[in-house]
């Protein structure tokens, strides 16, 4: 059995099902249906605009649906109060694209951050815990680092070392290697693994790089125009015949697709009509 | 509360059930406590159901207290999956580690394997 067929056989930790969303009259997310298992790593893909960031926010509780339901624990995120959306939260971490450091607080104090805000915890254990996390993203003997004096690998292995600090059981990543050069990212990747074998972790990576896709994702779901165009194993989306899904996998990462329709849209969305 | 024995000059303290952010302070406390009255410790993780982060920075805490005082200690009945949680931060290379009570009491230790 592979790593894909053994996780289908456990719990579902998020199910998202016939999916809507919005921003204002835009439909932005059409009819999205999937789940996460229990300790998969669930990578979403897509081109820019095809509305990987809305459905990241609609399984964080950012966002409202339109219709359909979204379940994370469980929980079903449309009737959540906001106390059940606070300890869910303490479930889950993170790390976002541009989820900054605290410029003001030296690299330890950042990773502690949760824990003061979430905890009542002695300061000796915080500390030690911060500490624990970031010997496991190695950055062990940088804690009184600020984050101006970061390189971008160390500033996003600092938000990882923060997105894991309350041991979540779900782990969200906007872009984990935007950014960085290969042999970082790579390494990256590597510490993803590792951390969802120890830490028996359900992860949802959103990202445009392919090689990281493969590389760690035991499904990839791709999104095209606010619709699953694909959803499967790292094999069945690289064997898949959808035209589409190949015009991405052969694409460089910076290329930009343009769709005309959107792009006009875009343009010219809340002009004044004749 | 976590039942503490007396064994062959060592305190050894029984955590039990899911040692999380709810009950490591309490094992913190317990561990501090036992170090505080000078004897040598163990601590006996066989009935650990889950232990988090917060649990192990106890045992972490506990440890460097009894080096400061230069007091044994040791842990027992680590489970595997509380092994993969130390391994993640590389500690298994750390902590002084049994497999139980009966092994770490034997007349002389250092001769097992
Ligand atoms: N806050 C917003 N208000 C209005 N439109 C938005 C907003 N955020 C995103 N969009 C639009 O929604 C679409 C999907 O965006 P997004 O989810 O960010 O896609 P992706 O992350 O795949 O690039 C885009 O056309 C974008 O312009």
């Amino acid at each position: 059995m592979n790593t894909a067929e053994q996780h289908s056989l456990r719990d579902p930790v998020i199910e998202v099902d016939g999916l809507v969303a919005c921003y204002g009259s835009r439909k932005i997310l059409d009819d999205v249906s999937f789940d996460v298992r229990s300790g998969e790593i669930m990578v979403i893909m897509g081109g820019s605009g095809s509305g990987k960031s809305t459905l990241l926010r609609h399984m964080l509780a950012l966002n409202r649906a339109v219709s359909g339901s979204i379940r994370v624990f469980g929980l079903e995120m449309g009737g959540v109060s906001s106390r059940e959306l606070h300890q869910l939260r303490q479930r889950m971490g993170v790390s976002f694209q541009n989820g900054a450091l605290f410029n003001s607080l030296n690299v330890e104090d950042n990773v502690i951050f949760p824990l003061r805000e979430h905890t009542v915890l002695d300061d000796n254990t915080m500390r030690i815990m911060a500490r624990m996390k970031l010997e496991v993203v190695n950055m062990a003997g940088f804690e009184k680092l600020m984050p101006a004096q970061l390189s971008g690998g160390m500033a996003k292995r600092t938000a990882l070392a923060r997105a894991i600090v309350m041991d979540p059981k779900l782990l969200f990543f906007d872009e984990p290697s935007a950014g960085l050069d290969p042999v970082v990212s790579a390494d990256l990747d590597e510490l993803i693994l590792r951390l969802r074998d120890a830490m028996d972790v359900s992860i949802v990576v959103v990202t445009h790089e392919l090689d990281s896709a493969f590389r760690i994702a035991d499904r990839i779901l791709v999104l095209d125009k606010g619709k699953v165009l694909i959803i499967g194993t790292v094999d069945e989306v690289k064997n898949s015949d959808n035209e589409r899904v190949q015009n991405l996998l052969n694409r460089r990462s910076e290329d930009v697709i343009v769709d005309p329709d959107e792009y006009m849209q875009r343009l010219t969305d809340e002009l004044i009509g004749l | 509360m976590y039942p503490v024995e007396e064994n062959g000059g060592y305190s050894v303290v029984h955590l039990t059930g899911e040692v999380d952010l709810n009950c490591s302070p309490e094992a913190r406390k317990v561990i501090l406590e036992c170090l505080r009255r000078n004897t040598p410790l163990l601590i006996d993780l066989s009935a650990v159901t889950h232990i988090d982060s917060s649990g192990i920075a106890s045992l972490v805490e506990g440890y460097q207290v009894s080096r400061t005082l230069k007091l044994d200690f040791g842990l027992v009945g680590v489970s595997e999956r509380a092994m993969s949680v130390l391994r993640l931060a590389r500690l298994d290379q750390v902590f002084p580690i049994f497999a139980s009570i009966e092994e770490r009491l034997k007349p002389d230790p250092s001769q097992d394997v």
